[in-house]
């Protein structure tokens, strides 16, 4: 099944829109996040990729040129933690693709590991909050499960595209675990049941590797969970696939490491509210954070040590972080978010790579996302000034060299209530 | 403020008024014509007594339509005494240098649930809602209200100086808000701010039906409007009841049987206490407004109101507020047609502005929240000036709250809240670097001595542990 969706996000990667007209963004100051800004530079996009960006660069013939002058050019923005594409409106179960809560069909074992389930064959590519979020500067998210002590496997997409395939970028991207007090529930409350039962599931999952042949003819002993799970936990236990594990103490934090070295996993924590009280360990192990930035309340009793300056603290002890709303609606906070990661002591520089370039080398896809770098996918935005500055607008949106329209569900109702008039607002001119 | 809190007391002899003050706690009760005080919860809070600050140098927004650069604000026995290019300050005065910053009013929000949902958000703390009945009117938030909640401290570093706590939004009619100074204090009292006008929390649509669908209702929005509307007829009665006692020259032995619900629903007809009416869509803020007009009160502020901007005429027309959100939408049916431009519409309306909050973090952010709403308007090119914006978590909060003439500008004579930011505060890079109530410094950046903290947030780690 992984190996599938695998072959889907290759196939989608060399199906970026040939046909799309070339785009050359001039004049503008260009934020590439891999280098020193450039004044007055050019970018260049054909065929759905970045093909020049520079101060002097030859401008292709045929291409369409966009004014940039006194304008900001950066990529365009990743978001880290979503339900984009599976979430239509909260409140109502029927919209909502990103757990499985019934599980009274699943044998008791079960009910706690939901490995297999990934989010992808459940995205709606027309969903309408995709362009909610993309006409605002996010042009890549990750996509996400929830609930349970393993919640599934997330997908990273492009918000452009009419088809799971063509906004694919990587499927599965992580594999989502809780350490946090959200999953008590699944496991009847003790953190040290959390811990005993994801390394039960782990060794059911190497054993099982161990003893394929077996499994089938019935020979092994029994697994706690089932084949398709243990499966989709090969890639993890491999190495290939992150474990992305949710946890916010700093105790949760250091024993999500200690999970992680034993069993050898590339772990990324999310959410990671106290990260800073582990700031040296999580360094020395390399392992990154996501950080929802606007998060300083002890909320609960695993963040009791919330700060707006985590972000900034885990920076300075070499934690490579990506900077996350963790929203839907508004994950286009995520520059609200980058913005007060300044405010509250991270260079700008940093702030700016922490929703671009950090992210995508957090997932692996630092080879085609997160900078503006000839060769790299054409996902671009142009802004009117600093993009963390709340009163910057946006200008033009391009993903995979394809410029959007600036609009959404959200900007229609409201031109369509510019007028109280009943006669002119339900029977518009065309 | 004697005499607000009087006419708070429903038909409360004016001796009780009096008597219901300061009268130790050792002496015999005196004699009183109506067994009721004055205020049952009289606010003690005092203003901490300063040495006049004398604020030289920044970019002076007062909310009043004046940005004066390289102004000055001189505050003095807890009030502003002047505000202009240069003022004259007193020999005591302490010079405050705010060369490169920005000094506003005090940030006001008129929807917050700080103290009656307090952090830890655990179940003991869960202290907004008396769901146990569609109409509890008789509750009031401020016996709820925990005062050692971290975030009131959060909400001052984001220079909110006053806030309306609210009950929540489970019922038809919540409860009696109460508006408070952001001050730290043992007890709620200490930090009623002195002579506001009582709230009432009222809630339309999905909250009220689903909580009581399954429970003896209402389940439906029909049920719902049923529910207000039979209150509002022995509101209505009870009140005529306690006039007719009044006009009969008030006997002692004739006094109408005391109902709590009833007192704070007759308050609202007395035009006494205000109308808190959290509701999203636009044909149900229109049949509030029947409602309303029906039974002879007015709806201060609709909160939330997400669907505003499609009434945005009817409420400048009626003068209610509308107290909304930036950009939250989408979570719920009734918010599903959310439009980040709500704010500048009803604005560009006439309507009366504010953003608010719902949230404790977003209370610490509202000067950002107005930027963003800012921007939205830019978008469809409705410039809203600075001042018109900063007017949004300001003076026009105060007015939602009956405060306006007591707090949010800078003008000479108001309270002295005042915020000295380390940028524009429609920047993202913001922050409150001072926080002055009642012209008296309650928060500074820059000085540990005058950053307070709460009970909860004391010893939380072992000492090394934090280092």
């Amino acid at each position: 099944m992984n190996r599938i969706f695998l072959a889907a996000a290759a196939l989608c990667f060399t199906a970026a829109p040939a046909s799309s007209q070339a785009i050359a963004i001039v004049g503008g100051d260009v934020y590439t996040a891999d280098g020193t800004p450039i004044r007055g530079g050019t970018v260049v996009i054909e065929n759905g990729r970045i093909t020049a960006v520079g101060a002097n660069v030859a401008i292709p013939a045929g291409a369409r040129r966009i004014d940039a002058t006194g304008k900001w050019v950066t990529p365009g923005l990743i978001e880290s933690s979503t339900t984009l594409g599976i979430t239509e409106v909260s409140s109502i179960d029927e919209s909502n693709d990103q757990e499985i809560e019934d599980v009274t069909s699943r044998r008791d074992t079960d009910d706690q590991v939901q490995a297999a389930f990934t989010v992808t064959e459940g995205l709606n590519p027309r969903s309408m909050v995709v362009p909610i979020v993309r006409i605002l500067g996010v042009t890549t998210a990750v996509t996400r499960p929830s609930g349970s002590l393993i919640s599934g496997q997330g997908a990273m997409i492009d918000l452009a595209g009419n088809r799971v395939e063509d906004m694919t970028v990587v499927s599965p991207i992580g594999m989502y675990a809780s350490l946090g007090e959200n999953a008590r529930g699944t496991v009847g409350g003790p953190r040290a049941a959390l811990s005993m039962r994801l390394r039960e599931v782990l060794e059911d999952a190497r054993a099982y590797a161990r003893n394929r042949q077996s499994f089938e003819r019935g020979e092994t002993r029994d697994f706690s969970v089932s084949r398709l799970d243990m499966e989709a936990l090969q890639p993890v236990l491999a190495g290939r696939e992150p474990l992305v594990v949710e946890a916010h103490r700093a105790s949760d934090i250091q024993l999500a490491l200690r999970i992680a070295r034993e069993y050898n996993l590339r772990l990324i924590i999310t959410g990671g509210t106290e990260a800073w009280m582990v700031a040296q360990e999580l360094a020395q192990a390399r392992v990154p954070v996501l950080v929802k930035v606007l998060n300083n309340l002890p909320g609960s009793f695993e963040s009791l040590g919330a700060t707006y300056e985590n972000a900034a603290r885990l920076r300075r002890a070499g934690v490579q972080v990506a900077i996350t709303s963790g929203e839907t609606w508004r994950a286009y906070t995520i520059r609200q978010e980058a913005g007060n990661a300044v405010a509250y002591g991270l260079p700008w520089a940093e702030a700016f790579r922490a929703v671009t370039l950090y992210p995508a080398q957090i997932w692996g896809v630092a080879d085609r996302y997160g900078s503006l770098e000839v060769g790299k996918v054409g996902n671009v935005v142009v802004w009117s000034g600093d993009p963390l500055e709340l009163l910057t607008q946006v200008e033009h949106v391009i993903i995979r060299g394809v410029e959007m329209p600036l609009v959404s569900r959200e900007t229609q109702l409201r031109d369509r209530y510019m007028n109280l008039d009943e006669n002119a607002r339900s029977y518009p001119r065309p | 403020m004697k005499r607000a809190l009087c006419a708070l007391a429903l038909g409360a002899a004016t001796a009780a008024c009096s008597q219901g003050q300061a009268r130790p706690a050792d002496s015999p009760p005196a004699p009183q014509s109506v067994p009721r005080p004055a205020d049952p919860v009289p606010a003690t809070y005092r203003p901490v007594p300063a040495q006049p600050p004398h604020i030289r140098g920044g970019t002076v927004m007062t909310a009043a339509g004046q940005i004066i650069p390289n102004g000055q604000v001189l505050m003095v026995d807890g009030k502003i005494a002047a505000v202009g290019e240069t003022v004259q300050a007193p020999a005591n005065a302490v010079v405050v240098d705010a060369t490169g910053k920005w000094v506003t009013p005090g940030v006001i929000d008129t929807h917050s649930h700080l103290g009656v949902y307090a952090s830890p958000g655990v179940q003991a703390h869960s202290d907004g809602n008396e769901a146990t009945g569609p109409n509890t009117a008789e509750v009031w938030a401020e016996h709820s209200l925990w005062p050692q909640d971290p975030g009131f401290v959060r909400a001052l570093e984001g220079g909110v100086t006053s806030m309306q706590i609210l009950p929540g939004s489970a019922n038809l009619f919540g409860g009696r808000s109460v508006t408070i100074k952001n001050v730290p204090s043992r007890t709620v009292q200490g930090m009623k701010f002195p002579g506001a006008p009582y709230g009432l929390k009222m809630a339309c649509g999905e909250n009220p039906k689903r909580v009581y669908g399954n429970r003896g209702g209402p389940s439906t929005r029909m049920g719902n409007v049923a529910g207000y509307r039979s209150a509002w007829i022995r509101a209505a009665d009870y009140r005529r009841r306690y006039d007719d006692w009044d006009r009969n020259g008030r006997k002692p032995g004739d006094m109408p049987a005391r109902d709590l619900e009833l007192e704070t629903l007759a308050g609202v007809l007395r035009g006494e206490i205000l109308v808190h009416n959290h509701c999203y869509r636009a044909d149900e803020m229109a049949q509030m407004i029947d409602i309303a007009r029906e039974f002879g009160y007015r709806i201060r502020s609709f909160h939330h109101g997400v669907e505003a901007y499609k009434v945005r005429d009817l409420m400048a027309r009626d003068s209610i507020a509308g107290s909304l959100w930036a950009d939250w939408g989408g979570f719920k049916m009734e918010a599903l047609d959310f439009t980040r431009a709500n704010l500048a519409m009803l604005h560009q309306a006439g309507g009366i502005a504010i953003v608010h909050s719902d949230d404790p973090t977003g209370i610490q952010k509202l000067n950002q929240e107005a930027a963003k709403a800012v921007e939205a308007g830019r978008e469809m090119g409705i410039m809203v000036s600075e001042n018109d914006a900063l007017r949004w978590f300001t003076a026009n909060p105060a007015w939602a709250l009956g405060i306006q003439d007591k707090v949010g500008t800078l003008e000479p004579g108001k309270q002295a809240d005042v915020v000295i930011w380390s940028h524009n505060p429609f920047s993202v890079y913001a922050r409150a670097d001072r926080v002055y109530i009642d012209g008296a410094l309650l928060f500074d950046r820059f000085d540990p001595s005058r950053q307070p903290k709460t009970d909860f947030e004391v010893g939380l780690f072992p000492a090394e542990a934090v280092r």
